[in-house]
């Protein structure tokens, strides 16, 4: 996107062209991804007659506010939001520690077998979800876990092969002077991750809480696939009942719809400028 | 590699190592016992028993039938669900890999303007990508209401009487390809950090040389970007093959089939059905196949994907 200059037509037009053209790209392309954000929002605030008004009202008029309690009146959706948090809280638990750890083993460790184990871990990022899935579901039903949490929690004790991946690359940049320095004033290797290298690799720890928050709060297919209690449901798994539940009452859907958007996008918002490196980077690097 | 010892086998070498060697040895192992276990018990041993069970017929409940080939043996010669599964997936993914990728190009080259406010536009980009995919359908599934959605109220604009969309078996599936293209923010950022790694000399050259804007696009931008659009290919096209809850959700593979996706083939037959042997021989098909699809993108690269590295 070089600003180019002819010599017949003066510096100052050929920018000011350049920049509009510029922006009617970004503005045409911000349509596309904002104008259904903007129709989710105003339909949770139409009244049930307005939903169906031809032509349909720009702006709600009045603003239907009561739709939002309507939802946690219709369905347990107060329940599907505890429950996500829960799930949430525990994998992010589990990935931090787990990653670590075995992140920490991977980068400061001499261990017989070390760089084969590394390869098998990034091979297993190519491994097809398909495959695995029918196979886990029949260990964890005969282990009797399923309709509990325990399938879509444990798993994040072991942690994810990409984000250790992650972590280990970070790891990795630290300079190996600082273990000497605490190992020759006598830390355990115990003392030197916890002292040292986990508060050092803060950065790399947020994303993992990130990717972790939303992959958890995104999820679909794991709670469809062990969850059959209702009072058990998270607020994607819930959405998708709440549909067909009564012949769709689209104001209210879309109202619970936007309360399920709210965490991950206002996490995004609050996290891009790392959060956007930081994929940048990895899949530059993938 | 001249003077190799005699070989040692290792529980000698294990008794000769000093103390703290030994510790380091099993200190390392204990750190990385987490990924260990659950390398073990969730991804080796379930990808060897899928093997296994899909030469079974297996409802959970009882014990699994040995059963041979018999699984493959009938996806191959009767089943008609299974030639459906393929042909949509292939349909979806021949109109939707193309659309992505010049709606995810065209995004990142547009943020990568040097103009100011462009970091708003990015967050607008890249905000559906991180919604819940089942919020994005439901939201799309109103967007593509016949009667009352936003897509064919601003079609009557232009006099055009829009689609049946998610109804209509012609249409099913390019209505779900909107909640597809929606989420593109996350390919478009990759392709925009691939953009700023390409050298501005370049770029000073070919201007230099009289190449214009869409020259410089063709013999600077696209060749060094090369490598980023095959990365991203191949995800999308890993992607596209399991594609699952959008369907799931707003058609349930239907109407009349029209929008049965492999991956909601195999959901079918493993959860509703409880066929585990028959859904295990379905995934190994599939994982055959986006391993073919791979390696053909991959052995089209050496045409088409120019690595920077490989001239030095």
């Amino acid at each position: 996107m070089a600003a180019t200059t002819s010599q017949h037509t003066p510096r100052f037009s050929l920018h000011f062209w350049r920049k509009v053209r510029n922006y009617a790209v970004l503005v045409l392309l911000a349509l596309f991804f904002m104008v259904p954000f903007y129709a989710m929002v105003s339909t949770a605030l139409k009244t049930e007659e307005q939903l169906f008004q031809i032509p349909p009202a720009w702006i709600p008029h009045p603003f239907a506010w009561e739709n939002f309690i309507q939802v946690f009146k219709e369905v347990p959706f107060g329940r599907f939001i505890l429950n996500s948090a829960f799930l949430v809280t525990v994998n992010v638990i589990g990935q931090v520690l787990a990653t670590s750890l075995v992140a920490y083993g991977f980068s400061r460790f001499r261990f017989w077998g070390r760089d084969v184990l590394f390869v098998i871990l990034l091979a297993t990022l190519m491994i097809p979800k398909q495959v695995v899935l029918v196979p886990q579901f029949i260990l964890f039903a005969k282990l009797g876990w399923v309709n509990t949490y325990l399938p879509l929690t444990v798993p994040a004790f072991m942690g994810s092969a990409f984000l250790i991946f992650m972590v280990r690359q970070y790891m990795m940049s630290i300079p190996l002077d600082l273990d000497e320095a605490a190992m020759i004033d006598g830390a355990s290797r115990w003392q030197i991750l916890w002292r040292i290298i986990f508060p050092i690799s803060t950065p790399i720890l947020v994303l993992v809480v990130i990717f972790t928050f939303v992959d958890v709060w995104n999820d679909f297919m794991g709670p469809l696939i062990y969850l059959n209690d209702p009072l058990k449901f998270t607020v994607s798994l819930g959405l998708s009942f709440f549909q067909g539940a009564k012949s769709t009452s689209w104001h209210l859907l879309m109202a619970a719809v936007m309360m399920a958007m709210i965490p991950p996008i206002t996490l995004f918002l609050i996290a891009q400028k790392r959060l956007l490196g930081g994929i940048a980077s990895a899949g530059i690097k993938g | 590699m001249t003077s190799i010892p005699q070989r040692i086998n290792p529980l000698q070498r294990w008794r000769n190592m000093s103390a703290r060697t030994k510790k380091e040895h099993l200190a390392g192992y204990l750190f990385i016992s987490p990924w260990l276990i659950g390398f073990v018990f969730l991804i080796a041993g379930p990808v060897i028993m899928s093997f296994f069970v899909s030469f079974t017929r297996w409802n959970i409940v009882g014990d699994p039938h040995w059963v041979g080939l018999r699984n493959y043996h009938r996806i191959f010669t009767a089943d008609r669900n299974f030639v459906q599964a393929l042909k949509v997936t292939f349909r979806y993914a021949f109109f939707y890999l193309p659309l992505t990728t010049v709606l995810a190009l065209s995004a990142a080259l547009a943020l990568n303007a040097k103009v100011r406010g462009v970091g708003i536009f990015r967050s607008f980009y890249y905000m559906p990508y991180m919604a819940p995919q089942v919020a994005a359908t439901l939201v799309w599934m109103w967007m593509l209401n016949p009667r009352y959605g936003l897509i064919n109220v601003m079609l009557g604009w232009i006099g055009i009487q829009g689609p049946n969309w998610l109804n209509d078996p012609k249409t099913a599936l390019f209505g779900l390809m909107f909640i597809g293209l929606w989420g593109v923010g996350g390919s478009a950022i990759i392709y925009l950090a691939g953009l700023q790694n390409i050298p501005q000399h370049l770029y000073d050259a070919a201007e230099v040389d009289g190449a214009n804007t869409w020259q410089q696009f063709r013999h600077v931008t696209l060749p060094m970007l090369s490598p980023t659009i095959f990365y991203v290919l191949v995800i999308e096209l890993i992607g596209v093959f399991q594609t699952f809850t959008t369907s799931f959700v707003a058609t349930g593979g239907g109407p009349m089939k029209s929008t049965l996706f492999y991956m909601l083939y195999i959901y079918n037959k493993a959860w509703v059905s409880l066929r585990m042997g028959y859904a295990s021989a379905l995934a190994w098909i599939l994982t055959v196949i986006i391993l073919i699809l791979t390696l053909l993108i991959l052995k089209s690269s050496a045409l088409w994907v120019h690595y920077e590295a490989e001239k030095k």
